[in-house]
């Protein structure tokens, strides 16, 4: 009993470590970071303005422009995170994935920590999209908890989707292939989901296919978490539920892959 | 005492048998080398005793644990610097060296005083805030070997460490590596294709051919046997590896090589 808590926090503290490994690089390179935030500035003033002036998208008491802040959010945190994986691909190619696997850190803190680090970068591009989202009057919720929700919701959503990433990765094993798959990938994971318009006008097959995305529970907690007049459609548990769960099984493949890098 | 130990270790790839029935034992203190032509097997030996690799039957122990069974074991008492060229480059000496040490379980308060021994041994104390990407492959080497010695391993792998140094860069690393066994005890098991450098270096060598040991001992008794006056190592590993030496590598040794060699272009 107690051997066990003491590992489990030990594969705490290894995956914490991961994670701030990556924080120095992107300290020391914010390049990347700098340029992913180009994207949500397009769509939120070209896209958004435009759409919002139509009024040709039923967004029930909320106007377009709010209802579309959490869905550029949700997608910069989607593209932040599918791209991460690409670095393991250099990382087994330099060897320095072999060094890593010979330290006495759990597979599985390896994992994690790498994918917890999406949740890093995703962070940089909430605060982006937040500053957006002011400057063009979304009326936004300040309340802590729901700030603190809206946090606990981009960790998360970039753990589950740089995971899914890491997967592509460690399968493609090539810079090239993986991506072509992460941009043919990106757009059904945005399109077929709720971010810039609701489920209900699609037709019933896409729909379908939309509840199973994951990302339109993001999208549905961000809704109803970042703005003041927010609700969730399918409630903050079932969002949660199955962003914890998608993220638990996409993990549990990732620490299975990981070692294998290396052989 | 015996601090390595394998018993008809063998690993397959497909057909490929890259170890074949390997049953060596090197001795606690001793610097041991794995010498063979590219794609003899010695990097499959080493990601073996580095518990990177399963083996496909047969058994090794490091420092008596099981690579297989107690694989954790093996990695706490172990130090590894793979062939590439591998530290981070987007971090800075300093910084790859604070990972490892976290990742290894030193503890807090030694944390600082373990990084400036080994940046300190390895000179590299000056150059320690600078990023790594700017640093000569020699740095980059002497940093690696810094951080594979920051857990006091038991154990320490070199793969093929001098590749892709220059000639200056490869005299340190060999002077380093004498030092690291007189002043940390070390066992160092180290694979090169160098002869020249493991007749310097090494108090035994084995010399692999196709997946096999084809000789075992000290480089002057491996002379010797040869029984010609003025017999050099290389003389030794022709008559045992045969002459048709780099048609023998295999694909996967080969890219692996290509890598390196990408690598120490990009790295300068």
């Amino acid at each position: 009993m107690k051997s066990a808590f003491i590992s489990a926090v030990s594969f705490c503290r290894k995956t914490l470590v991961i994670v701030e490994l990556e924080i120095r690089k992107m300290r020391h390179d914010p390049t990347e970071l700098i340029m992913r935030a180009v994207q949500p500035v397009l769509w939120l003033l070209l896209f958004g303005e435009v759409f919002a002036q139509t009024r040709a998208i039923p967004t029930g008491n909320i106007g377009y422009l709010d209802f579309l802040a959490p869905g550029i959010l949700a997608q910069s945190v989607l593209f932040i995170a599918i791209f991460g994986g690409m670095s393991v691909i250099w990382e087994r190619d330099l060897g320095i994935i072999h060094k890593f696997l010979a330290s006495p850190t759990p597979r599985g803190a390896l994992a994690l920590g790498k994918a917890m680090s999406g949740g890093a970068r995703a962070l940089t591009q909430a605060v982006v999209v937040y500053i957006l989202a002011l400057l063009i009057g979304v009326k936004m919720n300040w309340n802590p908890l729901a700030l603190l929700g809206v946090i606990v919701t981009v960790v998360l959503a970039a753990t589950l989707f740089s995971a899914f990433s890491l997967i592509i990765a460690f399968s493609v094993r090539t810079r090239e292939r993986f991506m072509g798959i992460g941009q043919v990938l990106t757009m059904p994971f945005f399109f077929a989901s709720n971010a810039i318009y609701p489920i209900a006008i699609m037709p019933p097959w896409l729909q379908v296919v939309s509840r199973g995305n994951p990302l339109t529970y993001e999208v549905d907690a961000l809704r109803a978490l970042m703005l003041q007049n927010g609700t969730s459609v399918y409630g903050l548990g079932t969002d949660f539920a199955v962003l914890v769960l998608c993220t638990a099984v996409l993990i549990t493949i990732c620490t299975y892959l990981y070692p294998r890098a290396a052989t | 005492m015996k601090i390595i130990e394998t018993n008809a270790l063998t690993r397959r790839f497909g057909d490929l048998i890259a170890c074949n029935n390997l049953s060596i034992a090197v001795e606690q203190g001793e610097i041991f080398g794995l010498l063979g032509p590219n794609g003899a097997g010695k990097t499959t030996v080493i990601k073996m005793l580095t518990t990177l690799l399963p083996p496909t039957s047969g058994n090794a122990s490091v420092a008596g644990y099981d690579i297989v069974h107690h694989a954790s074991d093996v990695r706490r008492v172990i130090g590894y610097v793979p062939q590439l060229l591998s530290a981070d480059g987007t971090l800075t000496g300093y910084e790859n060296l604070l990972i490892f040490a976290k990742l290894y379980d030193v503890p807090r308060r030694e944390r600082s005083q373990r990084i400036h021994e080994v940046l300190t041994f390895m000179d590299l104390a000056d150059e320690s805030n600078r990023l790594v990407r700017n640093y000569s492959g020699g740095m980059i080497r002497r940093l690696e070997i810094a951080q594979s010695m920051l857990n006091r391993p038991r154990v320490l792998f070199l793969d093929e460490p001098t590749i892709g140094l220059d000639p200056l860069a490869r005299r340190a690393v060999g002077d380093l590596v004498i030092d690291l066994r007189d002043n940390y005890g070390a066992t160092i098991f180290i694979t090169t294709h160098l002869m020249e450098e493991a007749d310097l270096l090494c108090d035994r060598v084995a010399i692999m051919h196709q997946g096999k040991i084809a000789a075992l001992g000290s480089p002057a008794e491996l002379k010797s046997a040869i029984g010609k006056e003025g017999t050099t190592l290389e003389d030794v590993f022709v008559h045992f590896a045969g002459s048709k030496l780099e048609s023998e590598g295999d694909y996967r040794e080969y890219r692996e090589t290509q890598r390196t060699r990408r690598t120490a272009r990009r790295l300068g």
